[in-house]
């Protein structure tokens, strides 16, 4: 081995360089909101706070625990997380494993399988599919923020692909066993297929979190709005804080209307951090099963 | 016959499709059904089938709309520059990732950059509309400390679509480079060794072997992406934008939003819903058919 030409180490610093600069730009702006949401009100509107806390105080978090609705609106976005995990989850295994048999075994899966993935192509558009929610009776109710939604093609396609890729030989020594589809599904086709499971629990449970649209659409009453909805009314409105009524003078000499938003943000963003490690395990994991296929 | 006797037969896989189908019926068929009130003067009094038929006046109104061409082009415009942008940006990245010997530093790079993908639109508006606030924010603080005046980037319709591409690309290309990553372990390494011996540098050998051997992959994902021309972003674009800038950032999703939910004209904001259905279809359908043949891609 010869060693690097001076070009080639030239390269290699900046290489380095380039992508530190890259993965600190996809940082900062998150240190920046959790940096002024730990300073005082004072500090952040002198522009003194960058990505550490100036006054560093608790203020704006408590102020955001005890007045208005952020807490409800946490419950609400946890059950509609587990809800509709559930359900999600249930309607895609129990829909992959019949469209995942062959054309000779099932003649049906055919027709079944265009009927999903013509709602790929084409959709009715925002107004039709406001009315259907309305006239199932679900305005305002938290299954409008689940049911519409629970049918994800894209996630069943995963699973399906994955149900194709066990063998054969599994299916059927149960059959002859005399197992029905309901017992191969739970009992052999399931336990194998946790990794890619898993993948799409992590990806079901940050789409309800996120899951910010629908609330605004669906719900009328804000204080009845899961938390994605509520922060983004909270982040439109720019006099957030004087809505909450508070009484302690004290607290407002460290909170401001940026300071509460910063934290509201934080809590927010707080969960996806936490999963965020599994999340990227899995997720590599999902789309490499997701894409080997025949 | 076959498919009578086989329902009989198969009756527990029929029963297993039941809920899937009857969601999809409710809220997937059942909307596309309600497309018909795009040519009607639909009162919800009187429901979709007995509403009044307009034929296409609904349409000829839209058309004649004054912001609908300048809106369609905003579509267009800020998708395209997405389209191109989420796909050379991150082969950049991924190449330049797969330089880096020091598997440590590319893990602990790789995983800073996928974060802004799992972050919602909401979440992430709240932190650009405070980092690039004109009077307080950090980016504007940074450039006055180089001199420069203070730029509105959220309120200035020279920047909007600018800060829309350039943000979009900020949140996606890590996670977008995931599928390069994948592609470049898959090369065989005695290409490598065989260019080697030719005396090809660094350099010749990603333009001979590494680009050629993740080019199916970049086919793929550009047909594919053919599909979001009318997609500019909604999330996105309704959490960042402001009547200042409507006239460079209001497109086709918010349109349809605020005609048909703030100004409840549901039959007129239903017809441009079914111009911008009908489009994405031909896109949709002409980018898994590029994809099948250029890239033998099938769905499943």
């Amino acid at each position: 081995m010869h060693s690097p030409s001076m070009s080639r180490r030239l390269f290699v610093v900046f290489n380095y360089t380039f992508m530190t600069v890259l993965a600190i730009i996809c940082l900062l702006p998150m240190l920046n909101v959790l940096a002024v949401s730990f300073s005082s009100a004072g500090a952040v509107s002198a522009g003194m706070v960058t990505f550490w806390p100036v006054d560093f105080n608790l203020h704006s978090y408590s102020v955001v625990m005890k007045y208005g609705t952020f807490l409800h609106s946490l419950v609400i976005s946890v059950e509609r997380l587990v809800l509709g995990t559930v359900i999600s989850l249930t309607i895609c295994v129990l829909t992959a494993y019949p469209l995942s048999k062959e054309t000779e075994q099932f003649p049906w899966r055919t027709i079944y399988s265009w009927i999903f993935v013509i709602t790929i192509l084409f959709n009715g558009g925002l107004i039709p599919w406001y009315l259907s929610v309305k006239q199932t009776g679900l305005l305002d109710t938290i299954w409008a923020l689940i049911i519409p939604g629970a049918v994800n093609v894209f996630n069943i396609i995963l699973v399906l692909n994955f149900f194709r890729g066990l063998p054969k030989e599994l299916e059927e020594s149960a059959l002859i066993d005399g197992a029905n589809h309901v017992i191969i599904l739970f009992r052999i086709f399931l336990p194998i297929s946790l990794p890619s499971l898993a993948t799409i629990t992590l990806l079901t449970m940050v789409y309800h979190w996120n899951s910010w649209f629908d609330g605004l659409l669906f719900i009328k009453s804000p204080d009845h709005y899961p938390l994605a909805t509520y922060l983004q009314a909270v982040t439109i409105d720019a006099n957030s804080l004087k809505n909450m009524k508070m009484q302690d003078l004290d607290t407002l000499k460290f909170v401001s209307d940026r300071t509460g938003r910063a934290a509201q943000i934080f809590l927010t963003a707080l969960p996806i951090l936490l999963v965020y490690p599994f999340l990227q395990k899995y997720f590599v994991k999902g789309l490499v099963l997701g894409s080997v296929k025949g | 016959m076959r498919y009578i006797r086989s329902f009989k037969e198969h009756a527990l896989l029929h029963a297993m499709l039941l809920p899937g189908l009857i969601l999809v019926l409710l809220y997937s068929y059942y909307p596309m059904f309600g497309l018909l009130i795009a040519f009607e003067k639909f009162s919800g009094y009187k429901g979709v089938l007995h509403s009044t038929w307009v034929g296409l006046d609904n349409f000829e109104y839209v058309f004649k709309m004054p912001e609908f061409l300048p809106v369609l082009r905003n579509t267009v415009l800020i998708a395209v520059m997405k389209i191109a942008g989420n796909l050379v940006v991150p082969i950049v990245i991924a190449l330049l990732l797969n330089e880096m010997g020091r598997v440590f530093v590319k893990r602990g790079i790789q995983t800073l950059i996928y974060l802004p993908h799992f972050l919602s639109w909401v979440i992430l508006a709240g932190i650009l509309k405070d980092i690039l606030s004109p009077s307080s924010g950090l980016v504007n603080h940074a450039l006055s400390f180089f001199g420069a005046q203070p730029i509105f980037f959220l309120g200035d319709n020279r920047w909007f679509r600018i800060v829309l591409v350039l943000t979009d690309i900020w949140k996606e290309f890590g996670f977008n480079t995931i599928v390069y990553l994948a592609a470049l372990t898959a090369i065989n390494p005695s290409l490598y060794e065989a260019a080697l011996m030719d005396g090809a540098s660094r350099w010749k050998q990603t333009l001979h072997v590494t680009l050629p051997g993740i080019l199916p992959i970049i086919v793929l994902l550009g047909t594919l992406s053919l599909g979001n021309v009318l997609n500019a972003g909604f999330d996105q674009i309704f959490n960042l934008y402001t009547p200042a800038t409507y006239s460079t950032g209001d497109v086709l999703d918010t349109l349809i939003y605020r005609i048909g939910i703030v100004n409840a004209q549901y039959s007129v904001s239903t017809a441009i819903g079914l111009f911008k259905s009908v489009i994405s279809l031909f896109f949709i359908s002409l980018s898994y058919f590029l994809a099948y043949r250029l890239a033998n891609y099938r769905i499943f």
